[in-house]
């Protein structure tokens, strides 16, 4: 098992030494926050993918196919469509209109100060939900891992938070980019390799490999051995919520990419929107690929390793890790784990430089300080507080939930919110004209709340469990849910919209009409856009 | 006071201009027509496999089944959409660029 911590260190050193260049090349806001606005497009394309294939990905989707079988895969197909959102409707304009954040584009012609706070709450809202999950499944894997070295779980988390906050502080987003860069790349690499030796396993026939899908054994909740066609739908979703459940995850995922702040910050990192959407092309490749071969990663796990031996060592988040363990042995399954480690520490760098640029910019200087930056650098310096300040409540949080916290909700709850609050006030902003500010209050207020309410009365939380239940596998609440679905997207969006179109229709405000043509023909042509800085 | 005024007339007067309203129409002939079919090509998928289990158990070639092929169709959709975005943008960017043109040579900001 050393050979993980081996290869742990090498990726650490790398990454190091990176954010140790970077950070010569972090003077000034606009290199800080976005690299300068110097990255290439198939750059900004692989670190968008790399910002993007969380561990809920790599190690949470393997698992789930290796246990529900064709249910699983449907994650897959959502976590990629997103992106077409995210190409036709929102990277070019923000790209075009804004400078750091997501919040740009909506104070552009709307007041500021209440906009850009409401927006504010929310990006560190999404962010710090998102972040807690990777933690604690930082912690889970790393502790797992690397068990035999004596490193445990709260040792896990403080290792990945701290090297977290090196790379946001010191290197900025160059560091950032460069360390989603690297991780993107080995992921798919590890990814080709599983994939390549899970159809050797079946002699390099498809056929055989779809054949041995359709004949899974493993034991049931009862303890009796049944054998299913894991391609077959309904494993997971099942009447009379199934249908309502996948349609209302659908809608998280497709509305909610494009309202992730830790993506949408990537494309203020290229010279312009053209690059911007290049970038995109670049990471729907990658991430498409990727999400493909989890066919080979899940339903390898599933048919190779088996759901049984997946329980009893680890859960269903090792089953790509074993899948790796069993297809070749230690060495491939110490890479394997820690392209699993690399992968959380890159989204969650991500996430915390797009939290702390959101609170240095949106919050302390244009909320706070009325849009007037007191001292030259104090955005960055207020932005690297932020992030050291982001990353002790993530890692102290991450350790309070300890390693065996459902998080699984909490990703589920930061594509809701991100969907509900922030998707619906940045379209309504660039398309609407009549838009204005108590319409994006309203908005990104219902949709937070709503979305966070109907969670915490949703089966994630609310459930009766019997006695024999102990532990964080117990539900939190021991009452019948009022909430039926797992995800609330399906209500808490249009909710959203709704009260951004009531709020706007409530009220008259000429000024953000007046400026709506501004905001139209730079968000469509560019013109006046943020320029890349010349070294 | 004088120069809001201005300022305002000069993004007035490009978003009022005809090059302006044919690089909306432009952008608008694709992109309207390529949201609304991926986004009712996606929900067919969730909607299908929530509501017509059975349909979409049946099977195709050997054991791989409709439900397989649909949601792999997605990807291959999924990126034939953005290519054809892609190619449809390059007329967005040289539209784009004379109005830029234009509009860097009024100066003023």
């Amino acid at each position: 098992m050393s050979t993980s911590l081996v290869m742990f260190m090498v990726f650490i050193v790398v990454t190091l030494g990176i954010t140790y260049w970077a950070s010569k090349r972090s003077a000034g806001s606009s290199a800080y926050f976005a690299a300068g606005r110097q990255i290439k497009a198939w750059q900004n394309g692989v670190a968008v993918a790399g910002d993007y294939m969380s561990a809920a990905s790599f190690l949470g989707i393997a698992g789930l196919i290796a246990f529900f079988g064709y249910d699983g895969f449907m994650y897959s197909v959502g976590w990629l469509v997103a992106y077409l959102t995210v190409l036709l409707v929102v990277a070019e304009p923000l790209r075009n209109a804004g400078k750091y954040t997501m919040a740009d584009v909506l104070a552009y012609r709307l007041k500021a100060r209440p906009v850009r706070a409401m927006a504010s709450l929310s990006t560190l809202t999404v962010s710090t939900f998102y972040m807690i999950a990777q933690m604690v499944g930082a912690g889970t894997l790393v502790a797992l891992l690397l068990k035999d070295s004596g490193i445990k779980f709260p040792a896990a988390v403080i290792g990945v938070g701290v090297l977290m906050i090196i790379y946001v502080v010191f290197g900025g987003m160059l560091a950032t980019t460069w360390v989603q860069i690297i991780k993107a790349i080995l992921l798919i690499a590890g990814t080709i390799l599983l994939s390549i030796l899970v159809l050797a396993h079946y002699g390099f026939s498809l056929g055989a490999f779809f054949d041995a899908i359709g004949h899974v054994t493993y034991r049931d909740a009862k303890g009796q051995e049944v054998v299913k066609d894991f391609l077959t739908p309904g494993l997971q979703y099942r009447p009379p919520y199934g249908a309502l459940n996948l349609i209302s995850l659908g809608i998280a995922l497709i509305f909610g990419t494009a309202g992730l702040p830790h993506i949408l910050v990537r494309f203020y990192t290229v010279p312009d929107a053209k690059t911007a959407r290049h970038s995109v092309v670049w990471a729907m490749v990658l991430i498409g690929s990727f999400y493909i071969m989890t066919t080979f990663l899940g339903f390898g796990a599933a048919t190779i390793v088996g759901q049984d031996f997946i329980k009893k060592n680890g859960g269903t988040n090792m089953s790509a890790p074993l899948l790796a363990q069993a297809l070749a042995g230690n060495v491939f399954f110490a890479f394997i784990s820690a392209i699993a480690f690399a992968t959380i520490l890159a989204v969650v760098a991500g996430l915390t430089i797009s939290a702390s640029t959101s609170f240095a910019h949106d919050f302390w200087t244009n909320v706070v300080h009325k849009g007037v930056e007191r001292a030259p650098g104090e955005e960055v310096r207020v932005a690297r507080v932020a992030a050291f300040v982001v990353g002790f409540v993530a890692m102290g949080i991450a350790i309070l939930l300890g390693p065996t916290a459902n998080v699984a909700f909490l990703v589920a709850l930061a594509f809701a919110v991100a969907a509900s609050a922030n998707l619906p006030v940045i379209v309504l902003s660039i398309f609407w004209r009549r838009f204005n500010t108590t319409g994006a209050v309203l908005g990104l207020a219902v949709g937070l709340l709503a979305s966070i309410g109907l969670i915490l009365v949703s089966p994630s939380i609310m459930g009766i469990d019997p006695p024999t239940v102990v532990g964080a596998a117990r539900h939190a609440i021991q009452a019948k849910p009022w909430f039926p679905l797992d995800n609330p997207a399906i209500v808490s969006v249009p909710l959203g919209f709704l009260a951004a179109i009531l709020g706007t229709l409530l009220t008259k405000e000429p000024e953000a009409e007046a400026k709506f043509n501004e905001l139209l023909v730079r968000s469509n042509t560019g013109l006046g856009a943020e320029k890349a800085v010349a070294h | 006071m004088a120069e809001a005024v201005k300022s305002i007339t000069r993004w007035d007067r490009i978003a009022a201009s005809r090059q302006f309203k044919d690089l909306m129409a432009t952008k608008r002939i694709f992109i309207v027509p390529a949201f609304i079919f991926f986004v009712v090509y996606y929900f067919a998928l969730p909607v299908l496999v929530g509501y017509a289990p059975a349909f979409l158990s049946t099977k195709v070639i050997g054991n791989v089944n409709i439900a397989y092929l649909f949601a792999l169709s997605q990807f291959f959709v999924a990126w034939i959409i953005a290519g054809l975005y892609v190619k449809a943008a390059n007329d967005f960017d040289r539209l784009s660029k004379d109005i830029i043109e234009k509009g860097d040579g009024q100066g003023g900001n």
